[in-house]
């Protein structure tokens, strides 16, 4: 099945810098279609509001974090099935752990650059 | 018993006597100078029968006493030098800029990045190509940013755990210091050449152009 690139993509992500950077990379990628939010909690509104074909989140955000951000995403059952890979530079394995527990598709480190984001992307949509 | 056995329970007992009142006095928060204030008095006791493992001992006591006589002047000069005068507030408030200002460059760094992409528009498909190369490895250099930052960050966290730890043991070490002299007692001198260079101040700390020609204009 042929990856849709008009779907919608939630970046999140409390460093602007970080949300211009994977938007632009995803704009390369072919992805136009990308919002923003700047910690968990605005995301999770996002989700509510509309359809999202991935999310892409930081960890590391105050007041909700990334990985409780994908803790609600799982529990929602209206949002469980949403891809979500996590970006972060939480590198520990206790980390990657948790995170692969609490449901994530795919994990990146920061940093990383546009091969590693479309090789994590192309395992969790599908390949583009 | 001895005589020897039991003068040395009665300076024990004296001792823990002294211990006592001094935690009714203020709990287990011990001041340096009554710690030291002990350690003397049992050297006292000991005085006038005094063996050549006592005389050791008693050496020992003394460099005690120094030891803590000197915790107890540094921690007044780090509380004098270092937080009144701002030393450990001002690196965090430092380090907070390096943060904003490479956020800023980063940020520039980006708009040209974007720019380069969208000239890639009117190219031919192989110059277009080598354009968004070019822009895609600026994309990806500019991780940088937020991993500096939340290094950054957590040094200011550290920093600023380091000046409550240090505080608070300047305070146990005695509450009677004063803020206008040094350790030892001495004036705070004129600043020297080497005090007056800061480097760049905080936004809204320094001087803009426009008030430095002012004042310098009210000083004819």
């Amino acid at each position: 099945m042929s990856v849709d690139k008009n779907m919608w993509v939630l970046i999140v992500d409390d460093y602007n810098t970080m949300l211009r950077i994977i938007r632009n990379l995803l704009k390369q990628l072919g992805f136009n279609n990308v919002d923003e939010a700047s910690d968990g909690g605005g995301a999770l509104a996002k989700l509510r509001a509309k359809k999202y074909g991935l999310v892409i989140s930081d960890w590391n955000m105050h007041p909700m974090t990334g990985l409780q951000l994908l803790k609600e995403v799982r529990a929602d059952d209206n949002l469980k099935a949403t891809p979500f890979i996590m970006i972060t530079a939480e590198s520990k394995t206790e980390n990657v752990i948790a995170a692969k527990q609490a449901g994530v598709n795919n994990y990146i480190v920061k940093p990383f650059n546009a091969e590693t984001l479309k090789k994590k992307m192309s395992a969790v949509i599908g390949d583009f | 018993m001895s005589d020897d056995k039991a003068a040395a329970e009665a300076q024990a007992k004296g001792i823990e006597a002294r211990l006592a009142e001094i935690r009714a006095r203020q709990g287990d928060t011990f001041r340096l100078d009554d710690v030291a204030g002990v350690v003397v008095s049992l050297m006292t006791s000991m005085e006038g029968e005094l063996s050549a493992v006592d005389i050791k001992l008693q050496r020992e006591l003394r460099d005690l006493v120094s030891y803590l006589k000197q915790a107890k002047a540094d921690l007044a000069s780090l509380r004098s030098g270092g937080f009144e005068g701002q030393s450990i507030p001002a690196a965090t408030d430092e380090l907070d800029m390096v943060v904003t200002m490479t956020q800023d460059a980063a940020s520039q760094i980006l708009d040209c990045a974007e720019r380069i992409t969208d000239m890639a528009a009117g190219m031919t498909e192989e110059q277009a190509q080598k354009l968004i190369d070019i822009s895609t490895r600026i994309f990806e250099a500019s991780n940088f940013q937020d991993l500096t930052g939340q290094r950054i960050t957590k040094v200011v966290k550290v920093l600023r755990h380091i000046e409550e730890r240090l505080g608070a043991m300047a305070l146990a070490a005695g509450e009677t210091i004063d803020h206008a002299k040094t350790a030892t007692g001495v004036e705070v001198a004129e600043p020297s050449d080497s005090d007056l260079l800061h480097g760049p101040s905080m936004p809204g700390k320094g001087n803009t152009q426009d008030e430095i020609d002012a004042l310098l204009a009210d000083m004819g």
